[in-house]
């Protein structure tokens, strides 16, 4: 059965406020508690709203620096992918790995305490990655929107 | 800053798997009373080191098909033209997150559209239409992982 407007209707203002109660969330879609209680139930049942996940400000933490490293793999080994990411998933500080289509093959979301911290990780995490061509870092400066949310 | 103890990370890394545990549920899991674990829990919320929470959706299976990064360089400079660019920009649906970087360009968006065709259409009619928009350089996510991080 295909997700339907009721179902996205109910996602949607879920994404909201993902803490709400039953109750609200039923008020909100306009619909029962019992339906609302059942149909994210289903969702849940299709693999379609997979969980719910904390988020976690790591500057509040300590954490004042954030990169996004853009690296491009050496294509000529067919198992740079795999080696790069199992040994990216080795670096605590690194937040997010992710894969592309386009200029750039990877992208690695990095955390430090500080600069010099940042440099230390930098130098001896990042660089000795295997086989990086070529890498570029933005510095993240502010989050301007990042609830993440689809357009349901 | 917070400084948390080894409990704090505990309740921090169980959360951020799910988030939807109960304070009784969590407690079992760490050795802790239901009512001590819910006054953890509130002082991560209230220091801000709980952000609050995410669903994840199966983005597929709701119809969106392709996350695209954009990376935009501005045309124009100066204060005012960067208040209307992030305004406009964030009120575009299909755009999830906006970043100001440093770098080789100025913002980095994060765009979900059905398919590439309707990735055309966003970025052709929302995003080349933003005020003092400049180059934009486009990557397609073919795949992503969230790791714990160093708690």
């Amino acid at each position: 059965m295909p997700v339907d407007d009721t179902d996205r209707r109910i996602l949607r203002h879920l994404q909201a406020d993902p803490a709400q109660s039953m109750a609200e969330l039923a008020r909100r879609a306009s619909v029962t508690e019992a339906t609302a209680s059942r149909r994210l139930e289903r969702l849940r049942t299709r693999g379609i709203l997979i969980g719910q996940e904390a988020v976690i400000d790591w500057q509040k933490l300590g954490w004042e620096v954030e990169v996004s490293l853009r690296i491009t793999l050496d294509k000529a080994n067919p198992h740079a992918f795999d080696e790069f990411t199992d040994a990216a998933r080795q670096v605590p500080e690194v937040l997010e790995i992710q894969s592309f289509l386009g200029r750039v093959d990877m992208r690695l979301r990095v955390i430090a305490r500080n600069m010099a911290h940042y440099q230390d990780i930098y130098r001896r995490r990042i660089l000795t990655l295997p086989h990086i061509a070529d890498i570029e870092a933005l510095m993240h400066i502010a989050d301007i929107k990042r609830d993440e949310a689809l357009p349901l | 800053m917070i400084v948390l103890d080894d409990t704090d990370r505990a309740i921090l890394q169980a959360l951020t798997k799910d988030a939807t545990l109960s304070a009784g549920a969590l407690g079992r899991q760490l050795g802790l009373s239901q009512p001590a674990t819910w006054r953890r829990v509130r002082q991560l919320t209230e220091t801000g080191a709980l952000a609050g929470r995410r669903l994840v959706l199966d983005r597929a299976a709701l119809g969106f098909g392709v996350t695209v990064f954009l990376g935009v360089t501005l045309a124009t400079k100066g204060r005012v033209s960067l208040v209307d660019f992030e305004r406009a920009v964030c009120a575009i649906p299909e755009v999830q997150t906006v970043q100001h970087v440093l770098g080789l360009y100025e913002y980095r968006l994060r765009v979900v559209a059905r398919d590439l065709s309707d990735f055309e259409r966003v970025l052709r009619r929302r995003i080349m239409t933003l005020p003092g928009v400049g180059q934009v350089d486009a990557n397609v996510l073919l795949s992503e992982e969230r790791r714990p991080g160093p708690l």
